[in-house]
């Protein structure tokens, strides 16, 4: 199979700060708004070089989203960043009416999405945004894979005009995607090409799918490994033509079972072309303290569970 | 600018387009919308800076206007109407299926006027006082007018939006507060005690003016005073009647989302003179 290398490990976190960075150089339209997170969303070096143009909040989320309505409405392009669960389960009120009905250009930049938070525990470890966001008419949703994609895609969020929720997290997790890559907004990347399965993975772990299709391949099974990095709006044909290929698939993604990814790739071939599908999720339950790789384990969110559950996905073929 | 006799004169009629339109809905809120109807005449009619045949939802280089409590919606439309942003004959579609005039405002079907959907409260002062700093930071010297219901100032956003906006000395932002102490449940001191608007505004950072909802001369004064670039938001409590103007609607909460029959309609346009021909 195709092979990537980790160029080190490293969050995504920083790698929407880099793109943010980029973007506001590249437009000056580009505002950044937080609720006292400033470090932890990454937004230092934004504020550092374009003070007037970083505006801090306090922790008050709901008045920032609605600042950032505001802003958006003048012409500015205003990204808001948090926690996930504090830029979608705390304010989704404001989100749904200022932002999605009133179709405002607001970006939302969240954060230390999943478990792999990690020790804060499950108050914070928001696993239902996808979701939420999901359920938003017009809402944009990506959930890119490393750091170099979380920055292009910030970048390309920037330019999209209206309303975009971009997922990204807390720990050093493998960067392999190219460096300077343009984003495309509705697209799947294809990683690897396969004929037995297909391994639907988001955020950081598509490495993990990447991984599961190599062990798989040691047992000559052949895995065909999608990176969405765009949730809504899903890319269907590139997911449809890999599922008459493949037959059968993996969802992966560190979110509830219900209303993400899962449920996307469900509701879509059970409208179009049912075949076999195993979900490697969060299933129904709260996080917990841990460290992430801790986290990963417990909830099943590896390569082993990933690779386990596509055998069991191709033995359900007809 | 219009005179105060071409004020009363065009408030008078925008009463009588709310009644109507209401009526011929058979649902929506006329009781807020008639008590505040002198303040929103003043403010399209004599202090704003919008032009309506410029009009943008983005404003550049106008004054805009934020309807925070988007129930309201009737007077918003009938004031907009009466301003030429849109045809008076479309007031009569308020709430049908179709119609750009959806019970609380949208920006949907690109209503001219209408610069964000309200309905859920509480939101609109923070959208007001983001518009109103990127207004600053891109170097337009123009205002930004918000109105907000009593009520709706139990809502947490609304100080959250007013302890931000004074630390960000916002002072082109002008919110209103349609202070006629009742809500849907009742007089807003028995339904939750929000105490003394002036002091907590006060505190707050803001410039507290207190005016007259239904005296034209209070009102402008206020305006006026509103215009002071002192590095405060400003915050004018308008002491207004629910239901003015019709007798039997005045001063009750029982007004408030309750449309009135046809013959109680007749009732109320007999106390409201006809003054720029009914749509």
């Amino acid at each position: 199979m195709k092979t990537y290398i980790d160029t080190g490990k490293i969050d995504t976190r920083s790698g929407f700060g880099e793109g943010l960075l980029l973007a506001g150089r590249q437009d000056e339209r580009v505002m950044a708004l937080t609720a006292d997170l400033k470090g932890s969303v990454k937004m230092n070096a934004f504020a550092k070089e374009f003070p007037d143009r970083f505006i801090e909040c306090g922790i008050a989320e709901a008045n920032m989203v609605g600042v950032a309505a505001g802003l958006a409405i003048g012409g500015k392009v205003p990204f808001i960043g948090s926690f996930a669960e504090f830029v979608t389960g705390r304010v989704y009120d404001q989100l749904r009416q200022e932002v999605a009905y009133g179709h405002t250009n607001v970006k939302i930049a969240s954060s230390h999405a999943g478990i792999t938070l990690g020790e804060d525990g499950a108050t914070h470890q928001t696993m239902e945004d996808i979701a939420l966001m999901r359920a938003l008419p017009g809402m944009v949703v990506l959930v890119p894979c490393d750091y170099n994609q979380t920055k292009n895609a910030t970048i390309a969020a920037a330019a999209y005009e209206g309303p975009v929720y971009i997922r990204f997290g807390r720990p050093s997790v493998p960067n392999f995607t190219p460096a300077d890559e343009p984003f495309e907004i509705g697209k799947i990347y294809t990683l690897n090409e396969g004929t037995d399965v297909t391994l639907i993975a988001c955020g950081h772990l598509v490495w993990e799918a990447l991984g599961a299709a190599q062990a798989l391949e040691a047992e000559g099974i052949s895995a065909e490994v999608l990176n969405v990095a765009t949730i809504k709006p899903l890319d269907e044909k590139t997911l449809l033509a890999s599922l008459a290929r493949t037959g059968c698939a993996v969802i992966a993604e560190e979110h509830n079972t219900a209303g993400g990814l899962g449920e996307a790739v469900a509701g879509l071939t059970a409208a179009t072309r049912p075949c076999p599908l195993e979900y490697i999720n969060g299933a129904d339950r709260f996080g917990q303290s841990g460290t992430p790789a801790e986290l990963m384990r417990a909830y099943g969110l590896d390569a082993a569970h990933m690779a386990e559950a596509a055998k069991k996905a191709i033995g359900r073929k007809i | 600018m219009a005179s105060i006799d071409e004020l009363k004169r065009i408030s008078s009629q925008v009463r009588r387009d709310i009644v109507r339109m209401v009526c011929a809905a058979k649902s929506g809120h006329p009781g807020g919308s008639l008590g505040i109807a002198d303040v929103l005449t003043a403010l399209y009619f004599s202090e704003m800076q919008q032009d309506p045949a410029t009009w943008t939802r983005r404003s550049a280089g106008q004054d805009a206007f934020v309807l925070s409590a988007g129930h309201l919606a009737p007077v918003l439309y009938a004031v907009l109407a009466r301003a030429g942003y849109f045809p008076v004959h479309e007031l009569g579609t308020l709430r049908r299926f179709g119609s750009r005039l959806q019970g609380h405002p949208c920006v949907t079907d690109g209503l001219p006027g209408v610069i964000k959907p309200s309905g859920s409260l509480g939101q609109g002062l923070s959208v007001a006082a983001g518009l109103a700093l990127g207004k600053k930071l891109s170097g337009e010297d123009r205002r930004v007018f918000c109105l907000c219901g009593d009520g709706e100032s139990e809502e947490g956003q609304i100080w959250e939006a007013g302890m931000w906006a004074a630390h960000h000395g916002v002072d082109n932002l002008v919110a209103f507060t349609d202070w006629n102490g009742q809500q849907i449940d009742g007089p807003v001191e028995k339904v939750a005690g929000i105490g003394d608007l002036s002091e907590k505004w006060g505190a707050f950072g803001w410039e507290v003016i207190i005016a007259d909802g239904h005296d034209f001369t209070s009102i402008l004064d206020a305006f006026k005073l509103a215009r002071a670039a002192n590095g405060k938001p400003k915050m004018i409590l308008f002491r207004t009647e629910m239901g003015h103007g019709v007798d039997f609607m005045a001063g009750t909460h029982e007004w408030h989302g309750k449309a009135p029959t046809e013959e109680q309609c007749a009732r109320a346009l007999e106390q409201l003179d006809e003054t720029l021909g009914d749509y």
